[in-house]
């Protein structure tokens, strides 16, 4: 039994609950803390990568309870990868909020925490109802963030929030019921080796619960038509959080992508690709909606929300072709999408921060201060996000499109995905010109700083380079990814490794 | 039993969508509530009805009633009265911030939002006094707010 694997769930729950202790009046010592966890779980990450990149598939069966009765946790490359993720963007949003943000409420490290916790547990677990109770962890710490600083318009936008989510938890427990009621099994692996002999009878039951279930990962995902809520809840969260918020639909993505190729895929019998006709139309919607958003947004916070709704319709519509080519397409658009999104976030609070009562809102104003650097990281992370040469977003695009040329809808993604990127590149430099180009009409110099920490800026900058260093090492990076495609396309392997070779306990 | 049980889960739905669709937020949260309860016994009778049986299996048992949904139910029902207690303060913090109860955004919200504002309730009585400058007649109040409302729109 190999126990590291349950250490990204543990190290951010003990540091979460010393913070709430220990550290609660002690600014300095809650960041240090908080630091340090966030850095220890990055080198857990990479080690938990390294140690998937053989191939096998480890499973961890909390208290030993064997697997179908007990919970597991499953580490394989597409969880690795997950956590590695969520470490990278965590710590950069960490450095950037230390630098300030932690200060403007109560409790913002100790909730930090948890939303890690929340979310990487959700990467780990191989069992549903656990799933639905990391989604909670991670949600009720995101309620705490999302409020963090308070002010009427943001704790507005935190009630639409929980009550939204609220709805889908409900939805959520109301599928996994279905699903159990036929199945008699919360366990995924397990659910795997049920649903091909479903009988007929049972089909509507069993079928109802997936797609259930499938609504509340697009709920998670922001798919239209249920993207309502992510505008209004990004726009109006502190720039950090939002940040951090950007792995939060590829919670949503994840799961879509874990249980529709494992316990819905080619072996399924008569619920074989049940998501499929659902994904596709919605994801293409998403990506149309969404970077019309980016072209029509009033300020560089909302630019970023929609770009966010736009690359998650990109992605699922790229999973919902459910071939080993065009998932390993949409997890390298995952990892891209995740960063540049982050980045553009902390961008825009950068600016926002600088310009007083105009924030981020796309109108021209005198220059402010670090002006320059802050338009050239914009302009590098528009780039990114935009998907034009040089960077990620662009390999990523061309990963996309020649993943899909099998499909019979190939053509619909090609007209879509290239007319929405020219929307974006528009969109983008539209915002930018405003806010950056224009300041330089007025007169007045830049007002001095007050303060300008070094810190936002290397996390920015860290991200950014996350980015290229993903472009760069674009070939191993797909590579890597193919397998990691093969792995999930092939559940057999899952399913013995979480279920033992006896496989069939009953 | 069965009809019993799926009807009351229906209603409970209903009255719950219902609620939750309203504009303010004391009937969301009541809605939201509503609707946790009837998950809870949703996810409760995916076990199957059964009555006076064991919990386990046994070798001389009839039958049984399957424990795990009654465990689901158990973490279902400490995390949805969790959720409750903070939609709750949030919605009591959204009310004190914003002088208003309802759920829409400042920007997009309906008039009846407006006047329904405490904050605005000071601006609203000068607006009366300065329509009837002698002072509130007590005949007729209604075309006073009225007026005001009037004003503002």
């Amino acid at each position: 039994m190999n126990h590291a694997l349950i250490l990204p769930v543990l190290l951010p729950a003990v540091v979460g609950a010393l913070l709430v202790l220990a550290a609660r009046h002690d600014r300095v010592l809650a960041r240090v803390f908080g630091v340090a966890s966030a850095v220890l779980l990055l080198l857990i990450a990479a080690a938990l990568l390294a140690t998937a990149s053989d191939g096998a598939i480890r499973s961890y069966e909390l208290g030993a309870w064997p697997a179908p009765f007990g919970i597991v946790l499953v580490l394989d490359r597409l969880s690795a990868m997950m956590l590695l993720l969520t470490a990278v963007l965590g710590l950069g949003v960490l450095l950037y909020a230390i630098n300030g943000w932690d200060e403007r409420g109560k409790h913002f490290h100790p909730l930090f925490q948890f939303q890690l916790m929340g979310i990487n547990g959700a990467f780990l677990t191989g069992d549903f109802f656990n799933l639905f109770v990391f989604f909670e962890i991670l949600l009720i710490a995101s309620y705490g963030l999302m409020v963090h600083g308070g002010g009427g318009l943001r704790v507005k936008a935190g009630v639409q929030y929980v009550v939204t989510n609220l709805v889908g938890s409900s939805v959520f427990l109301i599928a996994v019921g279905l699903i159990y009621s036929v199945t008699g099994t919360l366990n995924m692996a397990d659910l795997a080796r049920k649903v091909p002999h479903v009988p007929a009878a049972d089909q509507a039951l069993l079928q109802a619960g997936a797609l259930m279930l499938l609504l509340v990962f697009a709920v998670k995902a922001a798919l239209v038509p249920l993207h309502f809520w992510l505008p209004a809840t990004y726009t109006n969260a502190p720039g950090p959080v939002a940040a951090l918020f950007a792995i939060m639909t590829k919670v949503g993505a994840y799961s879509i992508i874990r249980l529709y190729v494992l316990a819905f895929g080619a072996d399924a019998g008569e619920a074989a690709w049940l998501a499929a006709p659902w994904l596709l139309p919605a994801g293409l919607a998403s990506l149309v909606i969404g970077m019309t958003g980016v072209l029509a947004a009033r300020s560089l916070g909302q630019m970023a929300s929609f770009a966010v709704i736009g690359s998650m319709g990109m992605l699922l519509a790229t999973v919902s072709v459910f071939t080993p080519q065009a998932l390993s397409a949409a997890l390298y658009y995952t990892l891209h999408s995740t960063l540049a999104a982050g980045a553009l976030f902390l961008i825009a609070d950068l600016v926002a921060e600088r310009r007083g009562a105009l924030r981020d809102r796309l109108a021209p104003a005198p220059r402010f201060p670090q002006g320059e650097l802050i338009a050239a990281l914009f302009f590098v992370a528009a780039i990114a996000m935009a998907g034009m040469p040089p960077l990620s977003g662009f390999v990523g695009k061309l990963l996309i499109l020649d993943g899909v040329r099998d499909s019979a809808h190939a053509a619909w993604f090609w007209a879509l995905v290239l007319s929405t990127s020219l929307i974006a590149i528009v969109g983008f430099s539209r915002g930018g010109s405003i806010v950056f180009w224009k300041s330089h009409a007025f007169e007045s110099a830049p007002q001095p700083s007050r303060r300008a920490g070094a810190l936002p800026f290397v996390a920015v900058g860290g991200l950014l380079a996350g980015l290229v260093a993903i472009t760069v090492f674009g070939g191993p990076v797909h590579a890597w990814l193919n397998l990691t495609a093969a792995q999930l396309f092939a559940p057999a392997d899952y399913i013995e490794a979480v279920l033992g070779i006896a496989g069939g306990t009953q | 039993m069965e009809f019993l049980v799926a009807s009351a889960i229906g209603a409970m739905t209903t009255a719950g969508v219902y609620m939750v669709l309203r504009a303010r937020t004391f009937p969301v949260v009541l809605g939201l509530s509503l609707l946790t309860y009837a998950t809870n016994l949703f996810l409760f009778a995916t076990g199957r009805l059964a009555v006076n049986q064991p919990p386990v299996i046994g070798a001389d048992a009839t039958g049984y009633a399957d424990p795990l949904p009654q465990a689901l139910v158990l973490t279902a029902i400490v995390i949805s009265f969790g959720m409750t207690a903070v939609v709750v303060v949030m919605a009591v913090r959204a009310y004190l911030e914003t002088g208003n109860d309802h759920v829409d955004l400042t920007g997009e919200s309906a008039p009846e939002a407006q006047e329904d504002d405490w904050k605005q309730l000071g601006h609203k009585q000068a607006a009366l006094e300065a329509a009837q400058p002698t002072g509130p007649a007590p005949g007729a109040p209604g075309a006073g707010v009225a007026g005001a409302v009037g004003e503002r729109a």
